[in-house]
């Protein structure tokens, strides 16, 4: 019996279906946890999920590369769901063309204070040294952050887990910062929250407003493009 | 509802393209991104079809970045030496950016650079 199930198991763990599977789960898991809370934004869906499928796939001494083999698949449409945020921009444009100078120049402040603040904090606390261009490039949509940080000779991989936990505390408790100092319009949120946490800001911006998921997506656009026109410049003029 | 998904899927592909050949500081799919809207505003309005297909995509943009999420398990030794610097780091930073960027945006709205409108309010 022990032996049949344990044929069954490697089986499973060598196709894609079961990590494929395991991974929509623990998503549906955090949803519902975060639907059953009021959309409340500590109960971030993306970091429950982590969390399960980290602690199982420690628990079962699986590989993140076993494991991505099947995962592969949903982490492939992130390319495309960029591609669709062209739709929400579109639907808002007219309201962003109306603020496109105070865009830019929310963008920049946003944009250096993202990078300089979370280097600045690293050296002054010192031991972080081998993080310091994955926390300058930590506000970025991943794979730009990779690029910067692999042309800048950081460590990209390191620089990808960063983001994603960035994109979690921007997404987790960006609402309330918000709240806290008095932001309440809808493009002013969600284009502080895309400028801080890229793609995980937006999909949380998304779900609670189409309008501060629009001005979210275009934050998240433009400060790739400044991060990684201004970074390199700034890098080695300053390192 | 295929159609659309072509669509959608071309852009990105004639945006990798474009990245690697002319060797430009943005991702592909930004780029791809970037397309769409321009045809979009050729158009000038919004298929039915291609709503719907960028809606499911965009409906469940979280669970996309759960993949790479996992991938803090390759990285446990380094942030373990260096724990508190780094998440001291990024919780300051992400939400002094939030906070500054927001609060500049809501102060040139209300000192225009140029002419805008604050009207819908509420929480994001």
């Amino acid at each position: 019996m022990m032996q049949d199930l344990q044929s069954i198991w490697v089986y499973l763990s060598a196709s894609p279906l079961l990590h494929l599977f395991l991974t929509l789960l623990a998503y549906q898991i955090g949803q519902a946890l975060y639907k059953k809370s009021g959309m409340m934004p500590l109960l971030n869906p993306v970091m429950i999920a982590v969390i399960l499928l980290v602690l199982m796939l420690v628990g079962t001494g699986t590989s993140y590369e076993s494991y991505f083999s099947g995962a592969q698949f949903v982490h492939f449409l992130l390319g495309p769901a960029t591609v669709a945020l062209a739709i929400p921009l579109y639907r808002q444009f007219d309201k962003v063309k109306r603020s496109a100078l105070a865009l830019s120049l929310s963008l920049l402040c946003g944009s250096i204070t993202a990078a300089a603040s979370a280097v600045l904090i690293a050296l002054w606390l010192g031991g972080a040294e081998k993080a310091l261009v994955s926390l300058a490039t930590k506000s970025v949509t991943a794979p730009v952050a990779m690029g910067i940080t692999k042309e800048l000779g950081g460590l990209p991989s390191l620089t990808a887990v960063l983001v994603i936990t960035t994109g979690i505390i921007g997404a987790m408790f960006g609402p309330y910062i918000l709240n806290l100092v008095g932001v309440k319009n809808w493009a002013a949120r969600g284009f502080a929250i895309g400028t801080a946490s890229h793609g995980i800001g937006t999909a949380r911006a998304m779900q609670v407003n189409e309008e501060a998921g629009a001005f979210s997506g275009l934050a998240m656009g433009l400060n790739a493009l400044a991060t990684s026109l201004l970074l390199p410049l700034i890098w080695f003029w300053v390192f | 509802m295929l159609f659309y998904l072509t669509i959608i899927f071309g852009c990105q592909l004639i945006g990798e393209s474009l990245v690697s050949w002319l060797q430009l500081p943005v991702p592909g799919p930004v780029i791809g991104m970037a397309l769409l809207f321009l045809a979009l505003n050729w158009k000038g309005s919004v298929p039915d079809d291609l709503s719907r297909v960028a809606d499911g995509l965009l409906s469940n943009l979280s669970l996309l970045f759960i993949p790479a999420g996992v991938g803090v398990m390759l990285h446990f030794r380094l942030i373990e030496t260096a724990f508190w610097p780094i998440t001291i780091a990024l919780v300051v930073s992400t939400l002094l950016t939030i906070a500054l960027t927001g609060l500049f945006m809501t102060w040139l709205g209300k000192h225009p650079p140029a002419k805008q409108e604050n009207s819908t309010e509420g929480k994001a």
